[in-house]
């Protein structure tokens, strides 16, 4: 039975007021989820207020400036700045994203940062991703093959078949729509969630992986597949602008046909 | 370093009202909200069947606004549970699922039950003379 409300270890609190780093320019104030093993006191809510005419234009160069200037123990995930890695994955102004291509600028009123969605917190805006990996290597995500590969050259594809791969290949795994999944919140523990399916997806319609069949046993399975609903939150929040949603379907689709 | 347990990030609380989950949440309360309005049309029908007193009881809550109440947001619930089906059944055949179009339909969806739930209770006045 799905756990709507949070257990009492995780209940937010009241944290925080740091003083603004400059008085003047443009104040803007972000309300940030913080947490740390390093006490025993549950996650709480810090404000921090920096002047963003002094800032680059992203929601990540607001939290690296707080970092820098004001709150050098602020911890959060980042590498490439430029929503390739996923590394910044998390939930701003209400729905999950990268904070590297999030705009300060699209934001009215105080910015609130949390951490992903119904995740365990390793520290603050970091989560435990270690169980969503796992889901991912369940789906073997690589090449799988039973003929040899020519001698000569790679394993051809024909364009068309090529085409069936995009806006799947993009998907940069940063869990952003597994996350903002309510089913996935309530039953993540057995159902693969939206991006592990969009990359069991892009395995199963790769023209050159020849267990198909496998992989669609795999997700025969009244939760591994079909805990999706089609609420559609995925395809609604994906940073990169792919359509988990409609994988899901495609792959429900196979499903179908394979019986007839 | 503390002992305690990792916390669970927030969910519910904080995640922004999209119209992707009031929909398809509004979608499964009218399904639940069927299956027990349809109990009480069951119980109007076994009361008409078993004869004037008991018909009488039954029709004396159902008629009275609270029973009205009951009757309009089944009929309602129903349309919508129904025009959402069959978006649902677009989806089965893999259709509908770029963003636009899936918020169009589901705007149309809500529109449209409610249309025809004010479209139903209309006609059924309109042929009873609001004497019921």
């Amino acid at each position: 039975m799905a756990e709507f409300t949070l257990p009492a270890n995780s209940k937010i609190k009241q944290g925080k007021e740091w003083p603004a780093s400059a008085s003047g320019g443009a104040p803007q104030t972000f309300r940030i989820y913080r947490w740390t093993a390093e006490d025993d006191e549950n996650p709480k809510i810090d404000t921090y207020t920096i002047d963003t005419s002094d800032c680059g234009p992203m929601v990540l160069d607001a939290l690296i400036k707080i970092k820098t200037e004001i709150d050098p123990t602020l911890t959060f995930r980042r590498s490439c700045r430029e929503g390739i890695c996923g590394s910044c994955a998390m939930n701003i102004d209400g729905t999950n994203t990268l904070a590297c291509t999030k705009y300060i600028s699209d934001m009215k009123g105080d910015v609130k940062i949390y951490p992903l969605p119904h995740m365990k917190v390793v520290k603050d805006l970091v989560p435990d991703l270690n169980a969503a990996y796992a889901q991912l290597a369940s789906i073997e995500p690589w090449m799988k093959t039973e003929t040899a590969a020519p001698p000569d050259r790679e394993r051809l594809q024909s364009p068309e078949d090529r085409k069936k791969l995009d806006g799947l290949y993009e998907c940069i795994l940063c869990f952003c729509c597994s996350t903002s999944c309510p089913s996935y919140w309530w039953n993540g523990d057995r159902y693969l969630g939206p991006a592990i399916l969009l990359q069991a997806y892009r395995w199963i319609v790769d023209s050159r992986d020849e267990h198909t069949g496998e992989r669609l046993d795999n997700l025969e399975d009244p939760f591994r597949l079909y805990r999706c609903h089609t609420i559609m939150n995925c395809s609604k929040t994906c940073p990169k602008g792919l359509n988990p949603a409609k994988a899901i379907a495609e792959i429900k689709k196979l499903m179908v046909e394979r019986q007839y | 370093m503390g002992s305690s347990e990792r916390p669970l990030s927030p969910h519910l609380d904080i995640y922004k009202q999209e119209w992707t989950m009031v929909l398809s949440i509004t979608h499964r309360i009218t399904g639940a909200g069927l299956a027990g309005g349809t109990l009480l049309l069951v119980c109007w029908l076994l009361a008409l069947a078993s004869g004037q007193e008991a018909f009488g009881a039954v029709q004396a809550f159902i008629g009275a606004w609270y029973g009205k109440l009951l009757l309009f947001g089944w009929t309602w619930a129903l349309f919508y549970h129904f025009c959402n089906g069959i978006r649902h059944l677009g989806w089965d055949l893999g259709k509908g699922f770029e963003l636009d179009t899936a918020r169009n339909t589901g705007y149309f969806v809500a529109l449209a039950s409610v249309g025809l739930t004010l479209l139903t209770w209309a006609v059924g006045y309109a042929s009873v003379g609001g004497n019921s």
